[in-house]
């Protein structure tokens, strides 16, 4: 296997009437941060969807570890783990078996693992209850859990830090920075920079083109 | 700084691809009892269309004639319309909140068969909707008139037709699932595709209840269950990609 | 086999000005044809021995029962070719056939009860053929409501031509289903029996299928040039054909 980096390259994408990503070009190597910029609109949901595989770009394409993910979408799927805006949570099911099945389908993970991912996002206190009655903020907490339960070398995010506290907000700044330093790649959707220190962080400002 | 190296370590593992990913069917069986226990939290959805199903049945006879003799005649129209129906109703849930909340996202994200993961939660729905109506169609025959002789009969063709129902059924259901509004397009997308799960269902329930042999039209039905498991699943994960695309 | 005409077809001023190349030539033989087919049918014809006149709107039923059918073949075979190569301009051209195919569905439906009702003194006995006729116009109903259920252009074209594939393997297991419901039940109804049209009676009914099947194809031309401008009306090109 290849050095761990992904590639876009000359990324062309069209939503609906609208031309939004036009040529766009990044690489991030392990131990890297992409932080993705720009006003609403201005695509930065639009390309971690291209960069994951979900919708197909006009032009251009993404390359993880040398080679076009689209030769190998399940290998490549199989090293990363995708956040959208809303966590990837069932209201009725409690945190703990909503990590359960979510992960379950990705690798077999210990009850320890589970109890220790949501013991570092601070959710162990409410790892029993329905999801329902938790907090927006919460969620975002299970969100990070199965982040960092999916063990994955490429974290794909889309505005990770909504409805956290300031305290949360600096907490996401650590997962990375520590998922970063063990060799680690992110791309995040950010509409406030992120709270991390600059070391391995890069922004691309989307939407002028 | 422990903690993170500890997720990084597993990534390795993980990586290499070694044991730590779980087969398929453990995966198939992890998505039954997920779909399983999201029912019985859920319980409404559950209950709504086997209420439908009883509804339906019951109106033929204020409607039409509570002589037992005649509606046995009509008894075979009535429980395959109402079975028909009960099963379009519940097909509105299957795809819609895990289209909503991410979680079909999340499958096709996962590395693992969209397909496989798709065709699994058909199955629970199957379990769910298909399976009760087999149950009950028995109870609402004997209401109709039905002799008792001719229970197993119906049950088996309900059981084997709801298959077909819920595969094809499923194929709609996930062209539509990013609509807002989709109850009556469901319906006119997937009633004319499953005529012949009526027509060869309807035969075998009225040969089972004239105590003849209703094996022809049953493996015809069987025949077309098969060919739904093949077929359908496909459509149904290309219906998905492209909504979520 | 060289394929770059397959290729340029899927570049949408190329196709545009194709289509309008091949109009005229489906047209004008189709005008002739089914002028030639209706003398020969409505008035050089003799009268069938058992229906009278009756039998005449065969010459109308018939090709339209035909075309319903292809073109419910083009649309789903378009929508295979959209979806996997991923080609638009496939999506454009059964967006084209749908309309179409409905209307000829439409069209064999009334005329076919219109013919029950001397046959069978009745204008819907359930005959199977005009059954499953029903059926392939809910799907067309079917098709083209997906299609306007969608928002986004590309997500329409996708879906809906997910569903033409699946109507695609599904529209002969009805047709078959009907036809073996229908034999349980009723002695088939035939319209014309099998026995052999005298040489007057079907050559004008080939000329009408030749006829009907050039003037859906030119149809068929026209609506695609509508459609293609309709899909890319923010491009350059248009701009310049319509400009000019």
């Amino acid at each position: 296997m290849s050095e761990a980096t992904l590639e876009g390259k000359h990324l062309h994408l069209w939503r609906g009437e609208r031309h939004v990503l036009r040529g766009v070009n990044f690489t991030v190597a392990a131990g890297q941060c992409l932080q993705l910029t720009g006003p609403n609109g201005s695509g930065k949901t639009s390309l971690l969807r291209t960069i994951c595989g979900l919708s197909y770009p006009e032009a251009g394409s993404v390359h993880w570890r040398g080679e076009d993910i689209r030769q190998d979408l399940p290998a490549f799927h199989a090293q990363m783990t995708y956040l959208g805006h809303e966590p990837p949570l069932k209201m009725e099911l409690t945190a703990r078996e909503n990590l359960k099945y979510w992960i379950g389908v990705r690798r077999r993970s210990s009850d320890r693992e589970m109890a220790q991912a949501l013991e570092q996002v601070g959710g162990d206190r409410w790892a029993d209850r329905p999801v329902h009655t938790l907090s927006a903020g919460q969620k975002r907490r299970v969100a990070l859990a199965g982040l960092l339960l999916s063990a994955v070398s490429l974290w794909l995010l889309d505005e990770p830090t909504t409805n956290l506290d300031v305290d949360g907000q600096r907490q996401v700044g650590t997962l990375i920075a520590e998922h970063l330093a063990s060799g680690g790649l992110a791309v995040v959707a950010v509409h406030h920079a992120l709270q991390m220190s600059p070391q391995g962080l890069h922004t691309l400002e989307l939407g002028n083109g | 700084m422990a903690e993170a190296s500890a997720w990084a370590a597993l990534r390795s593992a993980a990586g290499s691809q070694g044991p730590a990913v779980p087969s398929i069917g453990s995966v198939a069986r992890l998505m039954l009892e997920r779909d399983l226990r999201l029912a019985f939290r859920k319980a409404s959805q559950l209950v709504q269309p086997m209420a439908f199903f009883v509804i339906v049945t019951t109106l033929f006879p204020l409607a039409v004639t509570p002589n037992l003799v005649q509606l046995r005649r009509i008894a075979p129209g009535v429980i395959w319309a109402a079975a028909l129906l009960s099963s379009l109703l519940a097909l509105e849930f299957l795809f819609r909140d895990d289209a909503h909340d991410g979680t079909l996202e999340q499958f096709a994200l996962s590395g693992r068969s969209l397909t496989g993961l798709l065709l699994a939660k058909t199955v629970a729905h199957w379990l769910l909707t298909g399976l009760p109506l087999a149950l009950m169609a028995p109870i609402a025959g004997a209401a109709l008139g039905v002799p008792e002789a001719a229970m197993p009969g119906i049950l088996a063709t309900v059981a084997i037709g709801t298959v077909t129902l819920s595969l094809i059924g499923a194929v709609g259901a996930a062209l539509t699932m990013g609509l807002r509004r989709s109850g009556a397009l469901l319906s006119l997308l997937t009633l004319p595709l499953v005529i012949p799960v009526l027509i060869f269902g309807a035969r075998a329930t009225q040969l089972a209840i004239r105590s003849e042999a209703y094996r022809g039209p049953l493996l015809l039905l069987a025949a077309l269950a098969v060919l739904a498991i093949t077929l359908a699943p496909l459509a149904v994960t290309a219906a998905v990609r492209i909504n979520l695309e | 086999m060289n394929w770059t005409w397959f290729h340029r077809l899927a570049s949408p001023p190329y196709l545009y000005r194709t289509a309008g190349r091949l109009t005229p030539w489906f047209a004008w033989p189709a005008a002739i044809l089914i002028f030639a087919g209706l003398i020969g049918g409505l008035w050089l014809a003799p009268p069938d021995y058992q229906q009278g006149d009756a039998y005449r709107i065969m010459y109308v039923h018939v090709p339209s029962a035909w075309l319903s059918l292809m073109m419910y073949g083009i649309m789903g075979i378009a929508g295979g070719i959209g979806l996997i190569w991923r080609m638009k301009a496939a999506h454009a051209v059964a967006a084209s056939a749908a309309p179409i195919g409905a209307s000829f569905a439409l069209v064999t439906l009334v005329t076919g009860s219109l013919w029950g009702k001397p046959m069978w003194g009745t204008y819907w006995a359930w005959d199977p053929r005009l059954t499953s006729e029903l059926f392939l116009f809910l799907l067309y109903l079917g098709y083209m409501g997906l299609r306007s259920a969608f928002e986004e252009l590309q997500r329409a074209d996708r879906a809906s031509a997910v569903l033409a594939v699946v109507g695609l393997v599904d529209v002969p297991i009805v047709h078959y289903s009907v036809v073996w419901w229908n034999s349980l039940h009723q002695g088939a109804l035939v319209f014309l029996g099998r026995r052999a049209m005298p040489f007057s009676m079907t050559v004008p009914l080939m000329l009408m299928f030749v006829g009907f099947t050039l003037f859906s194809l030119s149809v068929l031309a026209m609506r695609l040039r509508a459609e293609v401008l309709n899909r890319e009306r923010s491009a350059r090109w248009v701009r310049e054909e319509v400009g000019a």
